[in-house]
């Protein structure tokens, strides 16, 4: 992009950087989401014109928002002559007027972000588009690289993000941070949409040139700015930052992946780690982050605290009762209570989990604990036939082909210490 | 903006119309009133006493009954003005119909 000037450069900075303030500003000041998306693109559209004849001005945020201002006034007056219309080019009027009364400084531009991100995960939107509307909206990806993420077309992304911004509009969805009673459940919709941005960056390494993992803890941090002192927040950025400081030691050479308590400790990094104890040393009050935080938190000691992970397990149940977190408990009661205790746990979720590798994965190795060879078999079969990448599908042969000849049984719980028993995280 | 919250009941599971649940909905309306959202609310007959009507080339026919074949049946209604989708729900649950049926909740269309 360097063969297109230093406008469009500052520009691709600006909205790289800025994206989510200058379009939640502009949410703020226009009311309507739909309309304030198309005024930043056609604010944008005029920004490379008018920067590359005048060079870029000193405060792009706040050209940014002052044109896309002016864009919808100009978008009102070309529809035809409403009265509401004529009414919202006269409101508008008014905040332009307010912007230029304003010195031109961007860091008088009240920060609208908060209110943005509690929009563009709302419960009345779905998971998918929560995701897709953040990392475009306040992330500031382009289609494109939204696409890229879910793996999609271009185009069927736009739609779904086109059809998201219309419905906010007329659904009233609303653009204001939630109230006290609502808060607790609101934010948790935000917090696990910045979760899901993170797995996503986790699983699939950088794309498109974005690493979502950077993104979801850019998100944490902006909203921890923004509304500093709420131990939830604290908790999801903890967890992310223990997740990403073991990045480097998660996969071996081979790319297979590499279980916490395999992983070369000399790769992690030590700074992220020492800033998430730091977030969840203050006491607070037991909620899902906290408790997610703090499972993270027992796979640092060496050998893991099984038992304090399966005890925070089964409080999350509380929370999150799904067959995922169940399977996450079976294997941390199987680690600290045996294999019988794991197999009980995972019997009843076999219907919900069927198509997904890590229970059985899972179920593969404590039914080789517990010496049920040919059912261990047939689960190693399972899990090789779902397995995600290559490498782990070549992880699960290696553990599978270690299974002794059905004809001798072995002593149970033979081999618990010398090996992990699963390649996944808890 | 104004939305329309429709409430659904099961008359097979909905407390007979009492005193108290009279008394409820008086109350609600009051503090619908008093903080100026309620534009107006409606209680319909039973569903025993709907007729439904659908011109077909260019002739009347008229039905018997709900146009739906549900368990649940439209019993009332509110129209309410909100500031957005959070604060209407807010209100619609507070319907007492919501207690043992069910509230839809739908943004009204603005023309011009």
């Amino acid at each position: 992009m360097a063969d297109r000037g230093p406008a469009a450069a500052c520009l691709d900075a600006v909205l790289r950087q800025d994206r989510g303030r200058c379009l939640a500003a502009l949410v703020a000041r226009i009311g309507d989401f739909p309309r304030a998306e198309e005024a930043l693109q056609e604010a944008a559209a005029s920004a490379l014109v008018h920067w590359a004849r005048l060079g870029p001005p000193a405060h792009p945020q706040a050209w940014l928002i002052r044109a896309g201002l002016r864009k919808a006034i100009d978008a009102y007056r070309r529809e035809t002559a409403l009265a509401r219309h004529r009414a919202a080019i006269g409101r508008l009027a008014l905040q332009e007027a307010a912007l230029d009364a304003e010195p031109d400084q961007a860091g008088q531009i009240p920060d609208d972000r908060l209110r943005l991100i509690f929009t563009c995960c709302h419960p009345a939107l779905e998971q998918k588009t929560r995701v897709a509307l953040t990392l475009r909206s306040l992330c500031g990806l382009t289609t494109a690289q939204v696409a890229a993420v879910f793996l999609d077309a271009e185009t069927t992304m736009g739609q779904r993000l086109s059809r998201a911004r219309a419905k906010i509009a007329a659904a009233g969805i609303p653009f204001a941070v939630p109230g006290p009673e609502d808060w607790p459940a609101r934010l948790n919709s935000v917090l696990t949409v910045i979760y899901l941005v993170f797995t996503a960056g986790y699983a699939a390494g950088p794309a498109a040139g974005r690493d979502l993992c950077d993104e979801a803890v850019f998100l944490a941090r902006m909203l921890r700015a923004l509304r500093p002192g709420d131990a939830e927040i604290d908790a999801c950025l903890a967890l992310l930052l223990l997740t990403q400081a073991r990045r480097a030691a998660r996969t071996g050479p081979d790319g297979a992946t590499v279980p916490p308590q395999l992983q070369d400790r000399t790769l992690w990094d030590a700074a992220m780690i020492a800033e998430a104890r730091a977030l969840l040393a203050p006491p607070a009050p037991e909620a899902p982050f906290r408790l997610k935080a703090g499972i993270a938190a027992c796979h640092l000691a060496q050998p893991p605290d099984w038992a304090r992970m399966a005890a925070l397990q089964a409080r999350l149940l509380a929370f999150e009762d799904t067959p995922v977190t169940r399977l996450s408990h079976a294997v941390a009661l199987g680690e600290a209570e045996g294999a019988e205790a794991a197999l009980a746990a995972l019997a009843p979720l076999a219907a919900d989990l069927r198509a997904y590798q890590p229970f059985h994965a899972a179920a593969a190795e404590f039914l080789a604990r517990a010496g049920e060879i040919t059912a261990a078999r047939a689960a190693y079969a399972q899990a090789i036939a779902l397995a995600a990448s290559p490498a782990d599908a070549a992880f699960l042969r290696a553990r599978a082909s270690d299974l002794p000849d059905d004809s001798q049984p072995r002593k149970k719980e033979g081999r618990a210490e010398a090996r992990p028993k699963s390649n996944r995280e808890v | 903006m104004r939305f329309l919250a429709l409430i659904y009941t099961d008359p097979a599971l909905a407390p007979p119309m009492s005193d108290s649940m009279n008394a409820a909905y008086f109350a609600l309306n009051q503090r619908m009133q008093a903080a100026g959202v309620m534009v107006s609310g409606l209680a319909l007959q039973p569903v025993g006493t709907a007729r439904s009507v659908r011109l077909r080339d260019g002739k009347a026919e008229v039905m018997d009954g709900p146009f739906a074949e549900t368990r649940e049946h439209l019993g009332g209604y509110y129209l309410i003005d909100c500031a957005d989708q959070d604060e209407a729900l807010a209100w619609a649950a507070q319907i007492p119909g919501a207690a043992h049926g069910t509230v839809e909740v739908r943004p009204i269309v603005v023309f011009g």
